[in-house]
């Protein structure tokens, strides 16, 4: 075992899956020589030299739809947005192609390839460079999409993403990269892709999030140790564990959904309606959702509204517990 | 013709001053006038000493991210005094220079790097974009804005920047490949810093020089000494004259170097040397304009430590006022959505409030 961020738990991730297979290989925006501008693949163009992992001009498009074109040529290549608000030039490789190949070769081709991006708000920064898209990418039929919350996640959902026969998209919760450490095992290991996480047992209500909201959760639980919450990380936001969630409604007949993505048609939506169809019957008091406001999220001086803090979820808790069917 | 006389494919830079501030071609010196000059000097030193004092704030923790100018500046100042007062700026993000001397305030944006969207709105008539992130998109908001010049014969130009690095990206070229196919009236400059963030210009970009990328659009390109404020100003004052005669868009490469990191959050030690640096140093843009001005008797020491002293407070002024100014507003972040707030915003806003009532902040 030994003690991780998640930030050095992908770099690990990165660096076992290229030791074990030739067929890695890591590249994008100062990917290479710097080892990414938040230093994910340090040491790892040192050790597997210029071909396995290089800087690429700034082009989103070419770095994902070259990495198509690896794919279908032998490697697994592992890509990089510099951050998730600058993935959309490579938006249209991914849902025009990465989604697709499978489905229009008939499975003659498969993209075996991820595309990394540090994504959502909390850290100061400039435009462009807090935004959770998880909507757009969990709308698109044919794509996985990986957020990890935790260092012994980060590293074993990353090694089950290279492994992966089809195209995953691994959002990084960059607030919480350095945040906290982890003892993780030091041998590789996979944490299966389409499983949610069951981060606290309860009885009373199903608190479910992902990334860095995950620790908001918990730190909310403090202020409120009356109410007997689950926790769930949900950790692959497409193909979703309904299971998992159905199992924890029906147990507890209330849910809290928590997200940073915008609210109008996000991910909260879709598992509500997953509720609603499968487990309508057993809840009792309406479905809450609390998310990122519908408005572009503000720069650093506003951005206190818009992000998510235990306070405003012990709120919400409080308020859900009070409801009578 | 000036664009025929430097050919990018020979790698042949236009230069006018060199970095001893000598006249090295007589022949071509721009006509500027006196108040011209003096106000790109003026705006040079304030711009430095904001640049240099934005950083230093940064590193104090009052500033958020900043990306320094500092070696920049005659790429920038040469460029938008070529201009007419009518003319359009199209930023990239790098630009504090040009966008002094269009008219944004300082405390405007020192404001933006503050992390507050009000300092991206520059007074109603100051024709400038907000600054551009995403890299390269903005070259295509220049296409549409001298197309739309063009249409409505109102004879504005647009003059747009981006980095090295942006003129690989698909969005460079697509703007400039729409722009030559209708002459529009477009100026681009590149201001080839030498790197983006950490990767070396020469390292990703296979072109000789980046004015050669003008060849492909069918368009003159042009490689300056962008440290050269004359150069620069020549270029684009006949790249106007294009534009204004209908003959459509120019590409200029100014050769500069950025003396600072990518952003305060980039550390340069991890991919250039020190002794790059120093070279450059020796090529600072304001030390050879400030010899020109003086060889010609329109500037003096005494003069130039008088403006470093109003510079200085102008930049502290600015600064005082802009850390007085606090946090956004709730309402703000709701309000310029849409032309008017919908139910749906109106029903977030009113619960986020009622939950500060019942909470507090
Ligand atoms: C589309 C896009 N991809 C990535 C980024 C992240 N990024 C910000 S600045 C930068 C480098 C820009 O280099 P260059 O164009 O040479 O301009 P410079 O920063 O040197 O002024 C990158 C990759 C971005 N802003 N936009």
């Amino acid at each position: 075992m030994a003690v991780k961020t998640i930030l050095q738990a992908i770099n690990e991730a990165l660096d076992q899956s290229m030791e074990k297979d030739d067929s890695v290989v890591v590249y994008g925006e100062d990917v290479g020589h710097e080892g990414g501008v938040f230093r994910t693949t340090a040491g790892l163009q040192k050790k597997y030299g210029e071909g396995r992992v290089f800087d690429t001009p700034i082009a989103e498009a070419a770095i994902v739809g070259s990495a198509v074109g690896m794919s279908v040529n032998g490697l697994k290549p592992v890509v990089e947005m510099q951050f998730s608000g600058f993935s959309l030039p490579g938006y249209n490789q991914v849902v025009a192609h990465v989604a697709r190949f499978r489905n229009r070769s008939r499975g003659k081709y498969h993209l075996p390839m991820v595309v990394r991006m540090p994504y959502g708000g909390g850290v100061r920064a400039l435009e462009h460079h807090s935004e959770s898209l998880e909507t757009l990418y969990a709308h698109i039929p044919g794509l996985k999409l990986v957020i990890p919350s935790t260092p012994y996640d980060a590293k074993g959902l990353m090694m089950a993403a290279i492994n992966d026969a089809d195209p995953v998209i691994f959002m990084e919760p960059k607030r919480i990269y350095r945040a906290f450490k982890q003892d993780i095992p030091e041998e590789p290991y996979e944490v299966e892709i389409g499983k949610a996480r069951i981060a606290k047992e309860g009885n009373d209500v199903t608190i479910i999030a992902w990334g860095a909201l995950v620790r908001e959760v918990e730190k909310a639980m403090k202020q409120v140790d009356d109410i007997d919450a689950e926790i769930i990380d949900l950790r692959t936001i497409s193909p979703m564990d309904t299971e998992t969630i159905i199992k924890s409604i029906k147990k507890t007949g209330r849910v809290l959904i928590v997200h940073e993505a915008y609210k109008s048609f996000g991910p909260a939506a879709e598992i509500i309606s997953r509720i609603n169809e499968e487990a309508f019957f057993y809840l009792e008091a309406a479905p809450k959702r609390l998310t990122g406001f519908d408005v572009t999220i503000p720069l650093p001086k506003g951005e206190h509204h818009f992000i998510i803090d235990p306070k405003q979820i012990a709120y919400e808790l409080k308020k859900l517990m009070a409801e009578k069917a | 013709m000036l664009f025929k006389d430097f050919d990018p494919l020979k790698e042949e830079m236009l230069q006018i001053l060199d970095q001893k501030g000598n006249i090295v071609n007589d022949k071509l010196v721009p006509k500027i006038k006196k108040a011209t000059l003096m106000k790109m000097y003026k705006t040079m030193v304030l711009g430095r000493i904001a640049d240099d004092k934005a950083v230093q704030f940064q590193r104090q923790g009052r500033m958020l991210t900043y990306a320094p100018n500092h070696g920049q500046e005659a790429a920038q100042l040469g460029s938008i005094a070529a201009m007419d007062d009518n003319d359009w700026l199209v930023l990239a993000f790098r630009e504090l220079n040009a966008m002094l001397y269009k008219g944004v305030t300082l405390e405007q944006s020192y404001l933006y790097w503050y992390g507050n969207e009000m300092g991206a709105k520059y007074d109603e008539d100051v024709k400038v974009l907000p600054i551009n992130v995403p890299i390269g998109s903005q070259i295509n908001h220049a296409a549409g804005i001298a197309y739309a010049s063009k249409l409505n014969k109102t004879g504005e130009v647009a003059l747009a920047f981006i980095g090295d690095g942006g003129t690989s990206h698909g969005e460079f070229h697509e703007g400039m490949s729409f722009a030559a196919a209708y002459d529009l009236p477009m100026i681009v400059v590149i201001q080839n810093n030498h790197y983006a963030i950490s990767t070396p210009r020469k390292k990703v970009i296979k072109s000789k020089t980046l004015a050669q990328k003008a060849i492909a659009y069918g368009i003159p390109g042009i490689q300056v000494d962008g440290n050269d404020p004359l150069a620069m100003y020549l270029a684009v004052e006949k790249a106007r004259e294009r534009a204004a005669n209908g003959d459509g868009p120019t590409l200029i490469e100014a050769v500069t170097y950025r003396m600072g990191p990518h952003t305060t959050s980039d550390n340069p030690k991890l991919y250039r040397e020190d002794k790059e640096v120093q070279e450059w140093a020796k090529k600072d843009p304001l030390i050879r304009f400030k010899k020109y001005l003086i060889d010609k008797k329109y500037w003096s020491n005494k003069k130039d430590e008088e403006l470093q002293e109003t510079s200085k407070k102008e930049v502290l002024d600015a600064f005082k006022k802009v850390e007085k100014s606090g946090l956004v507003d709730l309402e703000d972040i709701f309000k310029y959505t849409y032309e008017k707030l919908t139910p749906n915003l109106e029903k977030q806003m009113n619960a986020y409030k009622k939950y500060l009532d019942e909470v507090g902040e």
